[in-house]
């Protein structure tokens, strides 16, 4: 394998697209330019398999080239490249529809943290691995009694000399049954004010004593697990950032969780038929137009709503690329979120009654999909800091507005 | 396309702040109102802003204009809606140049681009005849007499209609309403015999006029555009008008919005900072996030205008309805969250709520552009 070579930031752009749109020419499978299902995604892992040779292919490529994580330093296997230059990637890929070739927590959350929290040993240790898929992550950050209140944390890390020993459990800890890995907010001091004692700890999930159970949802999904921790060993290299400062590393972290969550909508595994497209096949027109007034209207303020979105998301790129400040950012969870709800609902006031049907023949896979999908909706403006939250965040940060 | 704003439209920015701080603030409204000014702007003023460049900020050089594009323009909109200054910025500047540089012959050009650009020639659009936005429901009639064409017809909401020195009237010289084919632009004097102007009294204290045309003759040459085709220039005029008084009405958004949060930073109720109220909190937050929207809905508009005006009638439409429901809102909040006060007319914010309710209805309301952004959907 051949060290990617570290582009200079100073490079034409277009120049720079015109390069990459010729390399994804010649190296993009033709099957990983179509739809991907949930089956067909690849998580990577100790357990993890490419779910075609075409899949593998298309990942080693990708991750030779450097583009896995194409912002990430280069002397860890990431691309070095910069921000406008990850963005030109990003559009690329997504314009002839190529398939995110590893799915993983780790690119887009603990990666970004590591490097700006970890020490070198653990950037060495963990960084690369999460480019090469080696090794798949599980986050603990909820718990039974602490969610939107995250601080008021209890899963307890002791100190005993060259280890600590973790007790508590986890919720919300995603697809943890297939994981390898899971970072974790601990209790490290519980004599202080409740965000000055957690800290970051990285813990292997094949540690004696670190059970997992699947949580059955609204959806009939059960993707979400919870993970107990039973007098379980963590080394102590595996503390992230100074000790009882870990609230800083997941403030940061939750960051790129909001921005994923407001994107996921873009990527989503499940294919959701377009509100347009449904339209057409669902509802009456007349002269051109759908004839109830009211799911006309409906649609018309998704479809605004989604193009006001959608701008906003390349303003926010721009002004990263400009390094310009704005709040722009920091209300698209919310945004993002909430559309992605109303989409569902929109969806399912489309498809009348073939829209909430749960199983069985009469209904097609797409149809039974957007029912499964629209309780699955529920949990985006609740999951990564709820619509409430996100309100308050945007009071207190960008208003300034006075606390109580 | 750009979704930031560069030095140059920045520092636009920091000077028509200062200016309209200094000579047009909100306070200048209130006394053209009080004093029931017969021409409802100061002169004087808008010879500044057309010293300024303000009134040839679209136009090309060859006709004394700026050049300096939509987005330039939009930065300068945007600082008049924050002061709410009346001037024939939009009508003239906007609309009137606009419907010269898209329609009008070489000769119209050469001759009215330059004194609109010198701020020494004001125009209005007469367009609306019904009490809702309606661009192809014309039955103003122009019928042709020899080399003449003979106006007769009722228009409403007229912006700028009172004190202009030229209207630009929309006819039907061909078929019958609402088809687009068929329209006609023509450019009248406003005191030439026959047209009789009532101004009407608005809520925002700005100028709007009913205006009757009675067997008005005009020259063949006073035709803007070709004959019966008005259409695919009204159109565009009317796209650039919509994102301009959007652009206006972000500005008056952002100051009603920037102003009630300080209120909820000053005023004390049951010992605390009203604004330390979750109940309060959240609905300003959600305007925030509706305002970051309407900025980048803004500024994509603005861009399409000079950039991609093939994706301007769809932009144009979002942009408007957007900027229909924000200014709604934010001004609704603004009076609610500032309690009494927001009630009285001393407090400036009953004006901003005001003008907001004029701006919604000019070229079209939020349900209009809704439609016709369906319309351009598919559906």
């Amino acid at each position: 394998m051949t060290a990617p070579v570290r582009r200079d930031i100073l490079q034409d752009p277009e120049e720079f697209r015109s390069e990459v749109r010729q390399w994804l020419q010649d190296n993009c499978p033709e099957s990983q330019r179509q739809p991907i299902t949930a089956e067909e995604q690849f998580w990577g892992g100790r357990r993890g398999e490419f779910p075609s040779e075409d899949a593998r292919l298309w990942f080693q490529r990708v991750r030779d080239k450097g583009w896995i994580a194409p912002e990430w330093p280069a002397q860890y296997g990431g691309g070095g490249l910069s921000a406008e230059q990850g963005k030109i990637i990003k559009d690329e890929m997504k314009r002839i529809n190529a398939r995110t070739p590893v799915y993983s927590i780790g690119i887009w959350m603990l990666g970004p943290a590591i490097l700006e929290y970890g020490n070198e040993e653990q950037k060495q240790q963990h960084i690369r691995a999460i480019i090469n898929a080696e090794t798949r992550w599980a986050q603990g950050y909820s718990e039974p009694g602490a969610g939107s209140d995250l601080a008021s944390l209890q899963c307890k890390a002791e100190d005993q000399g060259d280890h600590f020993l973790v007790n508590g459990s986890k919720i919300w800890t995603t697809n943890a049954d297939k994981c390898d890995w899971i970072f974790c907010l601990v209790r490290t001091n519980p004599d202080v004010k409740k965000q000055e004692g957690i800290s970051f700890l990285l813990i292997d999930m094949d540690s004696p004593g670190v059970s997992t159970t699947p949580i059955a949802l609204i959806s009939g999904e059960s993707e979400f697990c919870q993970t107990f921790f039973d007098n379980v060993k963590v080394p102590k290299e595996n503390l992230v950032g100074e000790l009882n400062k870990g609230w800083s590393v997941a403030k940061a972290l939750l960051v790129h969780e909001r921005k994923l969550m407001a994107e996921i909508g873009s990527d989503s595994p499940r294919k959701i038929v377009a509100p347009n497209e449904a339209a057409h096949k669902y509802l009456e027109f007349e002269n051109g137009k759908i004839v109830d007034a009211q799911l006309r209207s409906d649609l018309v303020d998704y479809n605004m709503q989604m193009h006001a979105i959608a701008l906003t998301h390349f303003r926010t790129f721009e002004e990263k690329a400009r390094g310009v400040h704005s709040a722009a950012a920091l209300v698209m969870k919310y945004l993002g979120t909430e559309a992605e709800k109303t989409k569902s609902e929109l969806l399912l006031a489309i498809m009348g009654s073939q829209g909430v049907g749960w199983e069985g023949d009469s209904f097609t896979a797409e149809e039974l999909d957007t029912t499964r999908l629209w309780a699955m909706s529920k949990a985006m403006t609740i999951a990564g800091g709820s619509s409430e939250i996100q309100l308050n965040v945007i009071a207190k940060s960008v208003l300034e507005l006075p606390q109580s | 396309m750009a979704l930031v704003l560069n030095e140059e439209q920045q520092l636009l920015q920091g000077t028509a702040r200062e200016f309209l701080g200094a000579n047009a603030p909100v306070a200048a409204l209130r006394e053209l109102r009080d004093s029931r000014d017969p021409l409802g702007y100061a002169p004087t003023l808008w010879q500044q802003m057309a010293e300024l460049g303000w009134a040839s900020i679209i136009l090309p050089e060859q006709y004394g204009g700026l050049d300096f594009g939509f987005l330039g323009l939009g930065v300068v909109l945007e600082e008049t809606g924050r002061t709410l200054s009346a001037s024939p910025l939009f009508a003239s500047a906007v609309v009137g140049a606009s419907a010269l540089l898209l329609g009008g012959s070489e000769e119209q050009k050469e001759t009215l681009l330059p004194a609109i650009a010198a701020g020494e020639l004001t125009t209005a659009l007469a367009l609306e005849e019904t009490h809702h936005h309606r661009p192809t429901q014309i039955a103003t009639r122009a019928e042709r007499d020899g080399d003449e064409f003979i106006i007769t017809g009722r228009k409403t909401f007229v912006l700028d209609g009172h004190s202009a020195d030229k209207l630009i009237v929309v006819t039907r010289s061909s078929g019958e309403p609402p088809a687009s084919s068929g329209l006609t632009l023509f450019l009248v004097d406003r005191d030439a015999p026959g047209v009789t102007v009532e101004r009407t009294i608005m809520a925002d204290s700005r100028n709007a006029a009913n205006i009757n045309f009675d067997q008005v003759r005009v020259a063949a040459s006073a035709v803007i555009g070709t004959l019966d085709e008005a259409w695919s220039v009204l159109e565009p005029v009317l796209d650039r008008g919509r994102v301009a008084i959007a652009a206006e009405m972000m500005g008056l958004a952002l100051e009603a919005f920037e102003r009630t949060v300080a209120y909820l930073k000053q005023r004390e109720q049951f010992g605390v900072l009203i604004g330390s109220f979750q109940a309060l909190q959240h609905r300003a937050a959600q305007m925030q996030a509706e305002l970051e929207l309407c900025r980048s809905v803004l500024l994509q508009t603005l861009s399409a205008v000079d950039d991609t005006p093939e994706q301007l009638p769809m932009l144009a439409s979002l942009a408007k309805a957007k900027l229909n429901e924000l200014a709604k809102l934010v001004t609704n909040e603004a009076v609610q969250m500032h309690g009494g006060i927001g009630v009285t007319d001393e407090l400036d914010i009953g004006l901003f709520l005001k003008r907001a309710r004029v701006a919604i209805q000019v070229f079209g309301d939020t349900g209009f552009h809704k439609d016709r952004y369906a319309t351009l959907c598919g559906y």
